[in-house]
């Protein structure tokens, strides 16, 4: 940042003569290249998870592919109209949020769609996961930072009238996920650690509270199914057990592509979707975890940087949370499947089979190559 | 904090912005430690752990039941063979509601409320966990279709193909082959449960039983593959099962049938033994049973119908049948006569008509009340003279004969694999003190030498005792199977021959029981007259009731179940004796008239050709014969 940079040139000849190719059109190389290599990854062990089904694999490119058209249409847009947008984005979908709660469409025992047949099938909640950072970012961008006791209140009933709304469809996963986002933009922008900690220690009584007047019944199994998965070994801990089973039988080196014993004979529940890592950890082993890890820490130190190089406070603290967020998604998914923390559903980001996480996810790269590329005197990186 | 005039400052925004993100790259460097901390403990230290939870959930091992070994008669015909057959059978771990699932298998093959009850006992039989338990066999090929048509409804329940036991002689064998059934709870418990796992029957009765270890086989084993529904996808490994052994009987299907039909329908035993190698060649008890009733399990109401049979044709007559020996006891007594120096072979004992015991009243009674004047040993065999012998076993005592009659079979298992054999009854005074604590009377003695009294005797053992006469003392034991896989079998407790002083004895006994039949005033000449061969043989009766003194035996007043049984024990030909017989009619009341004839009927189907002659190999030499009387 405080580099020495040609002040007497203007930008348009500093693009002219340094920006490459890909800055021209938006796109940060290094991200494009990861992101990639994951979608590759996730195809193979997509073809062993569902059980060979070329479909499904068909299925998931394309969904990659429009995400990745959607992330290179994102990351053309200036950082600065993303943030004049972004409170009608936020009203709306809050007002779909609520619409979903009186006219949503059902399944599998959650309300969670706005359904228009024959036209689109979607989950407002989605579209939060990114709405959100950007709200809390656009909010406190433009406030004095560390934000004040007022200005924090305001953030946090911002992202707690989301929260709420998602939590009763019910949807703890994306729930949490959207809490977590807006939770960041508000750590990035130098939130005291006193009331870090202090919000820390009053997660026990919330937590307690949830317990008794939020969370629904199979919720609860699944938490207490966490605690201790073996007291319901047919029932509800068959899930756990089994995905233990699959990673730890995959020892060091794995079992070998295709030849997962767990995930192909059925053992392993939702083996394409949230649980897919147990078979890349059955098949690849320790190795194969490693690798996929190193992977998303590329990502994350990649989406750290950018952070750290954006330009406008709006940049950064919608950057810094883009990226935390997705590591918390790394961190709750394997976590979850490994045994370390309770069920809740929450897909393995650019792995698991699931177009909407995918369009999501690979949006939040679209604003963060947005945020990279958009930058004044961009040549300097 | 709260500064006047709240001015952004961009520097200070971006160098806080910096150190949140260090303390979250930090965070996320922690997170992920964390999980690969958790996934190295999961595959790496606990790796032996979950590798067998998932190699157990996979690999399962299925047992391959062995085939049951084949029973032949003794030419190689089939006796017990294994007959394919369709069977439903219900797992219950995958029946959801097993009860409910049994209803529906009732509705849909139109059953019984009867066999709804069967179906649950079966069901509820002990059992391993994921074992497919049969519950109804035989299935017709309609019944195979509506099961298959509904299988939707019927989770948990599925047709199999297994090899069933099958018995194509039906009765005819029902007591010495036995028969198999599923496997009870207190069988499974005392079972190899690892070479039983696949297997559903066990031999029950008979040779099945005796010989089920080399019937039965060893149990082969499946490694196979299965998903998370229990679905075998593929064969890992397999170990072949040890067919059981084949087992040839000494039985001879032809002369079982002739032993029967020579019965004529009347409740009785026939056992016929080949002296010089104790070969079982016929062994009847009527009335019979279908053994095959028994293998897929019996109805309750057939089982109880032939439980509570008057006729008991469930009861194995020649085994554990029970009867006084009466007359036929007496060419043993001969020998034991002979060989204790109380008779000689000239000795004589004037007949007036009874016996009485000195200073006592008690008068014990010759069958024939004018009595037979003055009597030797062969005539008192041919006579059956019951005098002549109460006099031996009162002169003999009690001590000596029960060591006699012990060394002939009586009151002791004889056979070498027949199952649940009865010892019968051989008493003596340590008997008689620990079973009535009291002394032995000399009239005890005195009946017995006519085979009364206490002496209780199977028809097999009759038989022995007779085959023993037959080789002069040489001890083989009765035996069904005279072939296992080719192998003899062995006895592992053989009895001692029985020695005598001088072999003539022999002769002399063997002398009178050829009188019996051919002697002029033998008890069976009307049957040794029409013989084309020499017979040795001896009749006898066994009281059912018994007959107060001074009263007489009539059997008009008597019910019919009531009267004496006929009993008849001979062996054929003399010379060189190929088949020994013992007869036992229930309520034939004579042995020379009813069962007598049977015998004969029995020798002819195994020394006749089909033309009714001698077989050649059985004829006496013309100058021997020549030389007997």
């Amino acid at each position: 940042m405080s580099g020495t940079f040609d002040r007497t040139l203007s930008s348009t000849d500093v693009m002219r003569r340094r920006a490459t190719l890909l800055q021209r059109m938006h796109i940060d190389g290094l991200l494009l290249l990861l992101l990639l290599l994951l979608a590759t990854g996730s195809l193979f062990i997509l073809y062993s998870a569902g059980g060979k089904n070329w479909d499904m694999l068909i299925k998931q490119a394309t969904s990659f592919g429009i995400g990745l058209a959607a992330m290179l249409v994102i990351a053309q847009f200036e950082p600065r109209f993303m943030a004049r947008w972004v409170p009608l984005g936020y009203l709306t979908v809050v007002a779909l949020l609520v619409a979903v709660e009186f006219v949503g469409y059902t399944a599998m025992g959650a309300t969670r769609w706005i359904n228009i047949p024959g036209v689109i099938r979607f989950q407002p909640s989605e579209f939060m996961k990114i709405i959100m950072p950007m709200t809390i970012a656009w909010y406190l961008s433009t406030r004095v930072l560390p934000p004040g006791i007022k200005h924090t209140v305001i953030s946090l009933c911002l992202i707690v009238v989301p929260f709420v709304l998602i939590l009763k469809q019910p949807d703890l996963g994306t729930a949490l996920l959207v809490l977590v986002s807006g939770a960041f933009v508000v750590f990035i922008a130098g939130l005291r650690w006193r009331w870090v900690f202090g919000a820390m220690a009053a997660l026990v009584p919330i937590a307690v509270g949830m317990w008794y007047f939020v969370l629904h019944n199979y919720q609860k199994q699944r938490v207490l199914t966490f605690l201790d998965p073996e007291s319901d070994p047919l029932g509800s801990g068959w899930n756990i057990i089994q995905s233990k089973a699959a990673i730890g039988s995959g020892g060091v080196f794995g079992k070998g592509w295709l030849l997962g014993t767990q995930s192909h004979l059925d053992f392993l529940p939702e083996s394409h979707t949230d649980f897919i890592i147990a078979v890349l950890a059955e098949e690849f082993g320790l190795v194969g975890v490693c690798l996929l890890l190193l992977v998303y820490l590329l990502l994350i130190a990649r989406g750290l940087i950018i952070t750290v190089q954006a330009q406008t406070l709006f940049g950064k603290l919608l950057a810094g949370a883009l990226t935390m967020t997705f590591s918390v998604y790394v961190f709750i998914n394997i976590g979850m499947v490994s045994g370390l923390l309770p069920v809740v559903g929450v897909p393995l980001p650019f792995i698991s089979f699931g177009g909407t996480s995918l369009v999501t996810l690979l949006a939040g790269f679209g604003v963060l190559m947005s945020i990279h590329t958009h930058r004044k005197w961009i040549a300097q990186v | 904090m709260s500064q006047p005039i709240p001015l952004k400052d961009h520097e200070k925004d971006a160098q806080l912005v910096r150190r949140r993100v260090i303390v979250g790259a930090l965070v996320v460097l922690m997170m992920l430690a964390v999980l690969i901390a958790r996934m190295y403990y999961l595959q790496v230290v606990q790796y032996e752990h979950h590798s067998t939870l998932s190699e157990n959930n996979r690999v399962h091992v299925q047992p391959i039941p062995p085939n049951r070994g084949l029973i032949f008669d003794r030419d190689g015909r089939i006796i017990a063979d294994n007959r394919p057959s369709f069977s439903l059978t219900v797992t219950r771990e995958r029946a959801g509601d097993w009860r409910k699932t049994l209803d529906t298998v009732v509705e849909v093959l139109q059953l019984s409320a009867e066999e709804r009850e069967l179906f649950e006992k079966r069901v509820l039989q002990g059992r391993r966990p994921f074992e497919p338990v049969p519950i109804m066999y035989e299935l017709s090929e309609e019944q195979i279709a509506r099961v298959a048509v509904d299988q939707f409804r019927l989770p948990g329940v599925e047709v199999a193909a297994q090899l069933v036991r099958h018995y194509p002689q039906g009765e005819h064998f029902a007591h010495s082959v036995g028969y198999v059934g599923r496997i009870n709870e207190a069988e499974l418990k005392q079972l190899d449960s690892v070479n039983y796992s696949g297997t559903h029957h066990i031999g029950k009765t008979g040779i099945e039983k005796f010989y089920e270890d080399s019937l039965h086989g060893r149990v082969g084993y499946e490694e196979v593959e299965t998903n998370a529904r229990g679905r075998v996808l593929r064969v890992l490994k397999r170990t072949d099962p040890v067919p059981g052994k084949d087992l040839t009987l000494t039985l001879d299907l032809d002369l079982q049938e002739a032993a029967e039909a020579a019965l004529g329908g009347r409740r009785g035993a026939v056992v016929a033994l080949q002296p010089a190698t104790g070969e079982v060649l016929a062994m009847v008890s009527q009335p019979s049973f279908n053994p095959n009733l028994f293998v897929t399990g019996i109805s309750f109401k057939a089982y109880g119908e032939l439980r509570d049979s008057i006729d008991r044709p469930l009861f194995n007559r020649v085994l554990r049948g029970l009867y006084p020996p009466g007359s036929t006891i007496k060419p043993m007594m001969a020998v034991a006569g002979l060989d204790t120096g109380v008779v000689t072979e000239n000795s004589k004992v004037f007949d007036p008509g009874f016996f009485q015991l000195p200073n006592v009243k008690h008068k014990y009674r010759n069958w024939n009340r004018g009595g037979d004047g003055w009597v030797d040993l062969e005539l008192a065999i041919a006579r059956s003279n019951d005098t002549y012998f109460y006099d031996m076993a009162h002169k003999m005592g009690i001590d000596r004969m029960h060591d006699y009659m012990t060394r002939f079979g009586i009151g002791q298992r004889v056979s070498l694999d027949m199952f649940e054999e009865t010892a019968g009854l051989m008493p003596s005074r340590d008997w008689k003190r620990a079973r009535y604590r009291q002394a032995w009377y000399p009239g005890e003695t005195v009946i017995l030498g006519i085979g009364q009294g206490y002496m209780q005797t199977t028809p097999l053992q009759l038989a022995q005792a007779t085959a023993l006469m037959a080789t002069q003392g040489k001890w083989i034991r009765p035996h069904l199977a005279r072939r296992i896989e080719g192998e003899l079998p062995v006895d592992p407790q053989p009895l001692p021959d029985i020695e005598l002083r001088d072999p003539r004895y022999w002769d002399a006994a063997i002398n009178g029981m050829e009188q019996v039949m051919h002697g002029a005033r033998g008890t069976a000449r009307q049957v040794g007259d029409a013989s084309l061969y020499r017979i040795a043989g001896k009749s006898g009766t066994a009281q059912v009731v018994a007959i107060k003194q001074g009263e007489r035996y009539d059997s008009g007043k008597l019910n019919e179940r009531h009267r004496d049984h006929a009993l008849f024990v001979a062996f054929a030909p003399v010379h060189d004796p190929q088949i020994a017989v013992a007869v036992m009619v229930e309520n034939g009341e004579s042995g020379s008239g009813v069962a007598a004839p049977v015998a004969k009927l029995v020798m002819d189907a195994w020394l006749l050709d089909e033309y009714g002659q001698l077989k050649a190999e059985y004829a006496l030499p013309l100058s021997a014969e020549a030389g007997r009387p």
